[in-house]
């Protein structure tokens, strides 16, 4: 069972008036409590159950313009106490940094709508079991298929966040998740492959054999992988993957990275930086949304906010403390974007594919290697040819590099935008980019 | 006397007694309990720009029969809690039976002290030692455009209580020291990292002012990056240097010799023990033992002493990494490889230091045999698809070689292979065999533990280089 607000509330409360007591200027809180519930399945046998009961208290204490931070699982008084304790005392020393402060009170977020986040609904863990079986059923029919996995994971959670300012929020969400890998073999030779589905009610979870459908035909699909001569072409990204490129926005143009000088979007604002009909947007008030909030993680008002308008780059993403160092007010962005999405582009899927006689089309990414300072990309890829709008052959062992300032203006967006995770966007091309192989 | 149920409604004897009821029809588990601390000082922009403890406390609870694990955690370390998850693991595993296996070795030896590296440098002398830093690097010149430098520290104690009052211990010292700075000539940035770190204290590693040796490190890096120029695209040979580019090894080969992968079925090395995988002169270890080495364990979080496993010798698959789980139905040993991040994390079979033995030959020897290739010098982080055994690392630090000798640097480019044939490719074997600096973190399944990696120079005939210049 999860913990109500009233038991939350009161750890809230006692972590304030202590470290107030002890000589705490200003201090924020947060208390979280959640349970998890999963169940894993492998080759339809039941492979492991893991139940997770956790508690969380972070703490931060401020003595006028020094801060410090705790983290702890243990909610004891006597250890609150002492933890309470130990970080005041490393607020003291800490040397002071003119930006250090709780978030202005006139941003704070006022009410708390509900926002259909919390499915109170429990699926025992037979019933996940079921689910599944039916996964697996549907994953492992075709014989090239030597090996599945499926999970499903039911979350429910429970915060209060508040602050010596007086603010004091917080609610319950839910999430349920399921996912299914395949591994397929031919000629000894083995791909794999995987779909999933996240919901934060029950009732909207795809159905257990769409899923491992999904699944399967994706990993036969891949088998028997060409790896190709190396060439400047268009690259097209599966819905999968593109949301990436939201990702590398997002990173690129947080107040830190701007503040600090490391983006390599610094100075662009107000500039184009994407062609003209790409407009991407950051809504944390969609009902039942995956990265949907009422505040941001300070306790700030989140409200939608249009980061691209017709391809020139209109917001950054603020918290309080590098807001100040940019002389922005924070506009609710503290711990990121929530439901970030691009606009849905003009061409349907297959008129993207038709678009140009060959791209190469790709499935899924591997590395690290965005640097959001240069903007240099190099990952490594797997996915299909694309030949007069088909897909012809699998593709494996290559690279796609570029730059993003270069692939940013290159792109083309399907209208294919569907809201499955918290950051979504349509099939994208990008026309140019190098990919090596042979 | 366990520490962990001072403060608690319940004792160590009672504790024990739920443990061997739980576990009396099932072939494995355990009570794990785990403390950990952490500290992180963090400069940044001139500033210090947080400083946060962290303090974690709780149980993992497992019970294993057959391939099916049980698995319960909680940082509520009460008679309710434990009892309530007794009666989760009892409900999972309720329609099987098995007989429980008691033996697990024991060890005296100590791959590190139990000291707490928190606690044994004070806070203001780390705030002093980042400023310093700072100052150090900004000296340097108005090219510094931004200096980040950290401090992290952690103590972790753990106690596995097993069936029949079993108790096994360990307390783990780990700390890392980081330094990154960005400079800009021309409009142009680049970025250099380097860190140091292991099982011992702060002092071990920063002593005789050994923190500028750091310092100096990321920024030459960062400094070469800022001639670099765009970097090949295609199929050409790659010299890696010694130390930590022995991720190489670690994505490559490493990850699909994990027990886990290859009782699956599903690491593409599953059918080639005692088959030659390698070039004749590759020899590839996964040693726990190291003194004071960020990927060393006394034992590992079951319980079992760890080791020096030999994965490849002279080219030839001789074992998989094995927790006892993967071990037991493989019908083998555990090597001591079973690890988990924390009490929230069920093990699995993970490597510690994974390190390519030296050869015989000088990397002279290797840039001056290659016509057209990379030398590639330090990386970012890796990955790798176990399945299909394709894997990738993003060079850090990397230059042409033209003719048999060492040309411009050039700007990060990720290299993509594929594990099984790779080894198969490496021509020469350095006599040069480095230790990476201690850095290493390894991600499986969500779960992150330190390891470590060490490898001489060694040529690689062939690999893609994911550049832009054709």
């Amino acid at each position: 069972m999860i913990r109500d607000q009233e038991f939350l509330k009161d750890i809230a409360s006692y972590c304030i008036e202590n470290s107030k007591k002890l000589g705490a200027t200003d201090v924020g809180v947060k208390v979280i409590h959640s349970v998890s519930e999963n169940v894993s399945f492998r080759n339809k046998k039941l492979d492991e159950s893991n139940r997770a009961d956790s508690f969380a208290v972070n703490l931060t204490t401020y003595i006028e313009k020094k801060k410090s931070s705790i983290n702890s699982s243990d909610l004891s008084k006597s250890n609150l106490e002492k933890l309470i304790e130990r970080c005041i005392d490393a607020t003291k020393i800490t040397p002071s940094d003119e930006n250090n402060s709780l978030p202005d009170k006139d941003l704070m977020s006022k009410e708390i709508r509900d926002l259909n986040l919390y499915d109170e609904t429990h699926y025992p863990n037979d019933k996940k079991i079921e689910f599944l079986k039916n996964v697996e059923e549907t994953a492992s029919t075709d014989e090239k298929i030597v090996n599945t996995e499926a999970g499903f994971i039911e979350n429910k959670n429970n915060f209060i966040l508040a602050n010596s300012n007086g603010f004091l929020g917080g609610y319950k969400t839910s999430n349920f998740s399921s996912s299914c890998v395949a591994v397929s073999r031919i000629n000894g030779a083995m791909e794999r492959d995987y779909e999933f589905g996240s919901t934060r009610f029950l009732e909207d979870m795809m159905e257990p054999e769409e899923i491992g459908k999904i699944a399967a035909d994706k990993a036969i699909k891949k088998l028997g992988p060409k790896k190709i001569k190396s060439e400047k072409i268009g690259v097209i990204f599966d819905k999968r993957i593109s949301k990436g490129i939201l990702s590398t926005l997002a990173s690129a143009i947080s107040a830190s990275a701007i503040a600090r000088g490391t983006s390599f979007l610094k100075d662009q604002i107000n500039s184009e930086v994407f062609p003209n009909s790409i407009n991407i947007i950051d809504d944390p008030k969609i009902e039942k949304g995956l990265g949907s909030q009422n505040f941001d993680s300070e306790g700030v008002e989140t409200n939608s906010l249009k980061l691209v308008e017709n391809g020139i780059l209109k917001n950054y993403l603020i918290d309080t403390y590098y807001g100040k160092k940019l002389n922005l007010k924070s506009n609710g962005r503290s711990g990121g974007t929530t439901n970030l999405y691009f606009e849905n582009g003009a061409l349907s899927f297959k008129d993207l594919l038709n678009s140009e006689k060959k791209f190469l089309y790709i499935t899924e990414t591997i590395g690290h290697g965005g640097n959001i300072i240069t903007g240099d990309y190099s990952v490594g890829a797997s996915g299909f040819m694309v030949e007069d709008g088909e897909l012809t052959y699998p593709v494996s062992e290559i690279t796609i590099a570029g730059n993003f300032k270069e692939m940013f203006k290159n792109i083309t967006l399907a209208n294919d935008l569907e809201m499955k995770y918290s950051t979504n966007a349509p099939t994208l091309l990008i026309n140019q980019m190098t990919v090596a192989g042979k | 006397m366990s520490n962990f149920f001072k403060e608690t409604d319940i004792d160590t004897s009672q504790a024990e007694a739920i443990v061997t009821e739980t576990l009396k029809n099932c072939d494995d588990g355990e009570l794990y309990l785990e403390n950990h601390k952490s500290e992180s000082i963090v400069l940044d922009d001139n500033k210090i720009k947080s400083s946060t403890y962290n303090s974690d406390q709780g149980y993992g609870f497992r019970a294993v029969t057959g391939e099916v694990v049980a698995y319960s955690h909680s940082n509520d370390i009460s008679k309710e809690s434990l009892r309530k998850s007794s009666d989760n693991l009892k409900d999972t595993l309720k329609s099987k039976k098995g007989t429980y296996n008691h033996e697990i070795p024991k060890t005296n030896n100590k791959y590190y002290e139990n000291i707490n590296p928190i606690e044994s440098k004070t806070f203001d002398s780390k705030i002093d030692l980042l400023n310093s830093v700072n100052n150090y690097l900004r000296s340097k010149g108005s090219i510094v455009n931004q200096v980040t430098a950290n401090f992290l520290g952690e103590h972790k104690s753990i106690e596995i209580i097993r069936s029949d009052n079993q108790v096994l211990k360990d307390d783990r010292p780990l700390v890392r020291f980081n330094v990154s700075v960005v400079l800009e000539k021309d409009g142009k940035k680049e970025t250099g990292v380097y860190g140091v770190g292991g099982r011992q204290s702060y002092d071990d590693y920063l002593k005789d002012g050994s923190w500028k040796d750091v310092c100096d490190e990321a920024f030459r890096i960062a400094n070469v990056n800022l001639e670099s120029k765009q970097a090949p695209a295609g199929e050409m040979k790659v010299v890696l240097g010694p130390g930590w580019p022995a991720i190489l090894i670690h994505e490559a080969i490493g990850h699909g010799l994990e027990g886990d992968f290859n009782r699956k079925k599903t690491s593409a090395f599953h059918n080639l023990m005692g088959q030659q995988v390698a070039s004749e002169g590759v020899t590839i270890v996964d040693d726990g033992t190291l003194h004071q080495r960020r990927g060393s364990l006394t034992i590992d979080d079951e319980g079992t002493p760890t080791e020096n496993t030999v994965l490849i010798e002279n080219g030839i698959l001789k074992n998989y990494m094995q927790d006892r789980l993967n071990a037991r139905l493989m019908g083998t040993k555990s090597t001591g490889s079973g690890r988990r991040e924390s009490y929230k994390h069920v093990v699995l079979p993970r490597m510690r230091n994974t390190m390519m033995l030296s050869g015989k030959y000088s990397q002279d020897e290797m840039i001056s045999s290659v016509d057209k290739g990379i030398f590639a010098v330090s990386f970012g982080g890796g990955q790798v698809d176990i399945t299909s055994g394709k894997f990738v690392f993003n060079c850090t630090e990397a230059y042409e070689i033209n003719n048999g000798k060492i040309g411009s640097p050039i700007k990060g480019a990720t290299l993509i292979g594929d594990g099984p044939s790779i080894l198969k490719e490496v021509s020469l074997v350095g006599n040069d065999m480095k230790l990476d600096p201690g850095i290493g973190t390894c991600g499986k399944a969500g779960q992150g533990v330190p390891v470590g990696v060490a490898q001489p120079s060694i040529l690689i005939n062939k690999m893609t280089v994911g550049g832009t210049k054709l």
